[in-house]
């Protein structure tokens, strides 16, 4: 296509029209604005719920400001992950080194806010001068007496994925330091949901119906004495396909801990988890309350529901999302009210991510990797769609040609996961997509 | 005074954002213009998201997006791909390049960078190509934004017969204040190259088609010949010289420079006309009068509802010390005025604002975060918060209301059209604030009256 340079011709496929093999999980091309962030910026939102941690970001100021309370995460207790602590670090630190700077504003933070652990970000500089973070963490650490984590995330260190990766090994030095007596046979942690809206919450809601107990969030409504007990439970379910299956893969390895991958969004992919948990457990009696539930919560939305998808039946989506594990859900939340996904892209998937999406796509469905605004805006006008499904890098892009957008990202203010949550989620779409402003703009003029 | 405040070593929530960021909304301000960053791929994500949360626009930022062998081995390689991708796919006529602390810690000379690729791919022609250094360990987004203005005059401008025109250096203001000032200079019958101006590029209209490069900016022919002016007109007392681009023009091309502060309020309002009249020769046209008069005739109407209230005014230097200003004129106590920018220039610009005016010195202080703008709130009792979202949860958590000027606007619709400057920026700037202050009573008074 026009608007896609040479180099990334190789990461944009139809389904259906050839076999193919997605070029992707690889450094973004030069100049070609890439909707993706940075290493720094995988570990910093994996990490960032955890609520009654100290988050400090070491280097200069951008990369703290820029990610100040910049996720919902909502906590039902303590609320230190929604400060931005930064060493802000001035040429004199990048001359002479940062470690010192970066003792003292530890101490002084953790004097300040007693948090429970403190985690701290490297970010490029820190990783060109060569500040050594781990043995300032190990010293401070000795000292007050809480976990000092260092993040290796400096932001040219790879993607988004690597990020991930590194907000991983630090969570793993948490794992296993509590005490787990008391916990059921029957439990689980929860990973990979980041509690934006309120999602967590309700999730428990369904396991604790079920008669499973919860051990950790890992990490929405997140807590550092939670996760150092995380190794007690039975069973791993990991959601976001990137972002956390690394800690779960090392949970497995040290402790044995089996996992399910699952998904809340969507009603099909939703009762499929749970009913995947109460088999894990191989418990009847669970699989029957699991059962009811649905049954229950099913009933709760389908009216209101049904009516959505009969106005909404036969529209067009597109999604561009950062992990393509969510995409697959969204192509299926579609199909339940009736509407038909014509691009799927993600900013982090994997070739067999985007093998599954195009056996779950219809027939000339654009998949991408790694998109960019020209190209998103051209996939937008050739398959003129109805909504675009994104997060606020994309909502400008819809925006300015007159198409509808619904926001499943960081700053979504409506809970999406769950039962309720597609109600929610056919709400916002049909909000947006019937709007008469559409009729003003130049794309809707006759 | 009050208490004295510790020297604290870590920053909480910053009340700055970094270089690179001020620079690429400068060069955003220009026709024709990509703003690019040498460094990593995040760096130009992360700015795009902050500055689309408050213009709700597009705004595409290239990156040459370096990964580890680069930061190695340099970054000259993906710098020159990168430029080749953007000139490729945008044919941008200019391409405004900043550094980030990656590519400044890393020592890449951008400058022979840019040669040697003038020298491989630009034998026939391309976009200009102008750069500057922003490393973001040292300085705010100020510093970003006037070092790209006097990056983009320093490498563009070039000798030019006099012309008559009037060069204005605004600073940061909104997409509305930009259009205003156009207005204003058009009013005044001046011919006036407004530098930068993102007033449409990050303010554009709904369209049927994605621009490449949005409409709209100060075009690079009148940059060129901004040599020819007849004089400059910058707004910022914290300006310091070696970022000036009016003082470089000055220096170089002999065109006066005439300095003022950023025209909120009154009296700076006033200074602006003044030099407005005395480079066209004429009064200030009758729309301002009238403006001002009736600016005026509202501030009589409304003065008992703002006096002696105590406010805390945060945000960019010159911003602030010209909201600062107007809070003097209405008799409101500012009782904090902070900023995360260090020009050494603050307290003394700020003395000045409230000179003659019937209230005390506030605390002035540079290189402020929130949570000391926060510890010293507590102390003082303001009655209300006059600055940018960001001051939010210290707002609410004392109860007092916010009253949202400046950048960024990240909480509430309609950023890039709010009006500063001018008779018509104060008038709204006024309103605002007046009835901030009555519905605080309002609400919180038993009675609930319906009349003021």
């Amino acid at each position: 296509m026009e608007a896609a340079l040479l180099e990334r011709q190789d990461s944009i496929h139809r389904t259906g029209e050839a076999p193919f093999v997605m070029d992707c999980n690889k450094d973004s091309l030069a100049g070609a604005v890439s909707q993706r962030a940075c290493v720094f910026c995988g570990s910093r939102v994996v990490l960032y719920p955890i609520a009654d941690a100290l988050h400090l970001v070491h280097g200069p100021i951008g990369c703290a400001v820029y990610t100040w309370d910049i996720r919902g995460a909502l906590s039902s207790g303590p609320e230190l992950h929604r400060m931005s602590f930064s060493t802000d670090m001035q040429e004199i630190d990048v001359i002479f080194g940062g470690e010192k700077k970066l003792y003292n504003a530890l101490v002084e933070l953790i004097d300040r806010h007693s948090p429970k652990a403190a985690f701290v970000y490297s970010t490029c500089i820190v990783g060109i001068i060569g500040d050594d973070m781990q043995a300032v963490c190990r010293k401070v650490s000795e000292e007050k007496g809480i976990p000092v984590l260092p993040v290796q995330s400096e932001g040219f260190k790879g993607n988004k994925r690597a990020g991930y990766k590194a907000a991983c090994n630090a969570m793993r030095q948490l794992v296993g330091m509590g005490n787990i007596s008391g916990i059921s046979k029957y439990s689980l942690n929860i990973l990979g949901d980041f509690n934006l809206a309120g999602e967590i919450w309700l999730i428990r809601e369904y396991f604790t119906r079920m008669g499973v107990e919860v051990v950790a969030n890992i990490t929405g409504d997140g807590r550092v004495g939670d996760i150092q007990r995380a190794h007690g439970a039975a069973l791993n379910v990991v959601q976001c396909s990137g972002s956390t299956m690394d800690l779960a893969k090392m949970m497995e390895k040290d402790y044995s801990i089996p996992s399910l991958r699952v998904s809340y969004f969507g009603v099909e992919d939703m009762a499929e988890s749970l009913y995947a948990v109460a088999e894990f457990f191989k418990d009847e009696e669970m699989m029957a309350r699991t059962k009811e539930l649905v049954k229950e919560e099913l009933s709760l939305i389908m009216p209101e529901l049904m009516r959505y998808r009969k106005v909404l039946a036969g529209k067009r989506a597109a999604i561009y999302v950062g992990g393509a594990f969510k995409a697959f859900s969204l192509v299926k939340a579609f199909r339940t009210i009736g509407m038909q996904v014509v691009m799927v892209g993600s900013q982090t998937g994997t070739p067999e991510d985007y093998e599954e999406l195009a056996a779950i796509t219809d027939p000339g469905t654009i998949i991408v990797d790694d998109s960019n605004p020209l190209e998103l805006s051209a996939f937008l006008q050739e398959k003129d769609v109805d909504i675009f499904v994104g997060g606020v890098k994309e909502r400008p892009i819809a925006y300015k040609l007159g198409v509808a957008f619904c926001d499943h990202n960081h700053e979504r203010k409506e809970m999406l996961a769950g039962f309720s949550g597609m109600l929610n989620f056919a709400r916002e779409v049909y909000g947006s997509v019937m709007s008469p402003v559409w009729k003003f703009v130049p794309r809707g003029e006759k | 005074m009050g208490k004295i405040l510790p020297n604290y070593v870590s920053t909480t929530n910053a009340c700055k954002l970094c270089k690179p960021l001020g620079a690429s909304l400068a060069f955003r301000g220009v026709e024709g213009a990509v703003p690019f960053l040498h460094g990593s791929q995040g760096c130009a994500t992360y700015m795009r998201r902050y500055i689309i949360s408050h213009f709700n626009e597009p705004i595409d930022i290239a990156s040459s997006s370096l990964g580890e062998k680069n930061a190695v081995y340099g970054g000259g390689a993906n710098l020159k791909l990168g430029l080749k991708n953007v000139t490729e796919k945008y044919h941008p006529a200019l391409i405004g390049i900043a550094t980030t602390c990656l590519t400044e810690t890393i020592g890449d000379d951008v400058k022979m960078l840019l040669y040697q690729y003038r020298q491989e791919f630009m034998q026939d022609g391309g976009p200009m190509l102008v750069h500057v250094s922003t490393p973001s360990y040292s300085g705010t987004h100020m510093e970003g934004f006037h070092a790209a203005v006097r990056a983009l005059v320093e490498q563009l401008t070039e000798e030019a017969g006099s012309n008559g025109t009037v060069n204005i250096l605004p600073g940061f203001l909104s997409a509305a204040d930009l259009r205003s000032l156009k207005e204003i200079a058009c009013d005044c019958g001046l011919s006036a190259t407004v530098l930068p101006d993102f007033s449409e590029t990050l303010d554009g209209p709904a369209l049927r088609d994605y621009p490449l490069i949005p409409k709209g900016g100060t075009k690079i022919k009148d940059i060129q010949a901004m040599s020819g002016a007849k004089a400059t007109v910058e707004f910022g007392y914290t300006l310091p010289d070696q970022l000036s681009a009016g003082i470089h023009l000055e220096k170089t091309y002999k065109v006066p420079l005439h300095r003022l502060g950023m025209p909120v309020g009154i009296r700076e309002t006033d200074r602006f006309f003044e030099v407005l009249s005395e480079l066209s020769g004429k009064p200030m046209p009758e729309k301002y009068a009238m403006a001002r008069g009736r600016l005026v005739d509202s501030l009589v109407d409304g003065h008992k509802y703002v006096f002696g209230k105590r406010a805390v005014v945060y945000g960019e230097e010159d911003m602030v010390i010209g909201l600062t200003s107007f809070l003097a004129e209405i008799g409101v106590q500012p009782v904090v005025c902070a900023s995360g920018g260090t020009s050494g220039g603050f307290i003394k610009a700020i003395e000045n604002a409230v000179e003659g005016f019937p209230v005390e010195m506030p605390r002035v202080h540079e290189g402020m975060d929130f949570h000391e703008i926060g510890e010293l709130a507590a102390e003082l009792k303001p009655d209300f918060f006059l600055g940018h979202s960001k001051g939010y949860a210290l707002a609410r958590g004392l109860n007092i209301p916010l009253i949202r000027v400046g950048f960024p606007i990240h909480d509430r619709v309609g950023g890039q059209r709010l009006l500063h400057i001018g008779y018509h920026g104060a008038q709204q700037l006024f309103d605002l604030i007046a009835n901030a202050m009555v519905m605080a009573k309002q609400d919180g008074s038993e009675v609930g009256y319906s009349y003021m």
